[in-house]
């Protein structure tokens, strides 16, 4: 075991003879070749036809993974920014239907106040109207009673005077004239 | 002294017989070839056992290996190369840990022998020459004609061109080759004068010798750059050659 390849070919080399050059010892190339062949055959091999797809199908499952999850990642990103954007209109339109109902509300309340208080007004003014017709009637009532009373008292005086009763147109006469100064 | 040289021999373990003239012998170099194919398989089959889609450690060692030779193959051969992606890694990985395995202490380096450095050498070339004719057949010689080039220069560039082609097996396989035999040489010679110190010159011999150990453990270090680096530099330029091949016409 321990002896250079040329003892195998059965001369043993003589005391003190220097062999070759181990790597230049021709004799030894064929079967170094050989198996040489033999072994980087197999290695190609097995490189070529197990390991290799397999680093590869690894890595490639990797990629695929990371780009998937980086796809899904972004899809959840716009879903979410989507999410919030709708929050932020649904919030806006609730903010101007709110400003919408108490304008609304505000505007339904001043008119029917302002209804309430024109009607007032109106009745008022009937009622003052009426006050007004009705005082006015009595006050022409009472001024024609007057003027009857007048006459009357006028009548009742000149009998009482002249111990006859005036005829009564002179009276209305005398009234009349009284009246005009 | 142990020698320097003793490290490189092939020891046989058994023979298969003699084909054609020579004996076909398992030594400790197919030993170590077979045990850099197992250990490949065995760690990317077990790194990846899980399937995790988030990695351990050993998957990510194993991921980070695909990655860089993938990421190797693609930036000097294009997305085309990736068809030879196989062919580079089982590459790379033998020759990083053949290189590797020539780093633990009684262990053999084969990469250190030419006939296996110029077998991968051969194999690269060999392929770039097969796969240029199938694909572009004969347009593949365009890579030996550079366009834009003046007429009568045409010749000397070709020429050029040519022996730079084949120049690339032997600079492939002996920088390799090299790297690995000198290095391990100078690192033994190292670790040899720490033992011939301290037996040669007693007391002072060993506190001599601590600076062949410094320089020997500086150098494992450097070692293990080479192993890895050589590994490297062999892949790199086995992905530019294929390029070659890929697109002729530069």
């Amino acid at each position: 075991m321990a002896q250079p390849i040329v003892t195998s070919t059965g001369a043993t080399p003589p005391a003190g003879a220097k062999a070759a050059f181990p790597p230049f010892q021709t004799e030894t190339f064929a079967s170094q070749l050989l198996w040489f062949a033999i072994s980087f055959g197999l290695l190609y091999y097995l490189m070529a036809k197990v390991a290799l797809p397999r680093v590869g199908a690894i890595l490639e499952e990797r990629s695929n993974r990371i780009a998937k999850n980086l796809e899904e990642a972004q899809r959840l990103k716009e879903e979410s920014e989507a999410a919030a954007a709708a929050y932020e209109k649904s919030l806006n339109e609730a903010r101007a239907k709110a400003k919408a109902i108490a304008q609304e509300t505000r505007d339904a309340l001043l008119a029917e106040s302002e209804a309430k208080r024109k009607a007032l007004e109106a009745e008022l003014a009937q009622k003052i109207a009426a006050s007004e017709a009705a005082i006015s009637a009595r006050t022409a009532e009472a001024m024609a009673s007057v003027r009857g009373i007048a006459a009357d008292a006028a009548a009742a005086i000149v009998e009482r005077l002249t111990g006859q009763s005036p005829e009564r147109a002179a009276v209305e006469a005398a009234l009349n004239r009284a009246l005009a100064h | 002294m142990a020698d320097p040289i003793h490290q490189f021999e092939l020891k046989p373990i058994f023979s298969l017989g003699r084909i054609g003239g020579s004996e076909i012998v398992f030594t400790n170099a197919s030993l170590f070839m077979f045990g850099a194919v197992a250990l490949v398989t065995l760690l990317t089959m077990l790194a990846t056992r899980n399937r995790a889609v988030v990695p351990g450690r050993l998957q990510s060692l194993v991921e980070m290996s695909y990655e860089f030779v993938a990421s190797t193959v693609r930036s000097s051969a294009g997305n085309e190369g990736m068809r030879f992606f196989p062919f580079v890694f089982s590459l790379f990985m033998f020759i990083l840990i053949l290189n590797l395995f020539g780093m633990i202490p009684g262990g053999f380096t084969v990469t250190s022998h030419i006939i296996i450095t110029f077998a991968l050498a051969a194999l690269v070339i060999g392929t770039v020459i097969v796969y240029g004719f199938w694909k572009h057949g004969l347009h593949f010689l365009h890579l030996f004609v550079p366009s834009g080039v003046p007429v009568y220069i045409l010749p000397l560039v070709t020429a050029i061109e040519v022996i730079s082609f084949l120049s690339r097996p032997i600079s492939l396989s002996v920088r390799l080759f090299a790297n690995m035999l000198a290095g391990h040489i100078t690192l033994k010679v190292f670790a040899g004068f720490i033992g011939m110190l301290a037996s040669g010159l007693g007391a002072l011999g060993w506190v001599v010798g601590v600076l062949p150990l410094a320089m020997t453990i500086a150098l494992t270090g450097l070692e293990f750059l080479v192993a890895v680096l050589q590994a490297y530099v062999f892949t790199i330029l086995t992905c530019i050659y294929l390029n070659d091949a890929l697109h002729p016409g530069h």
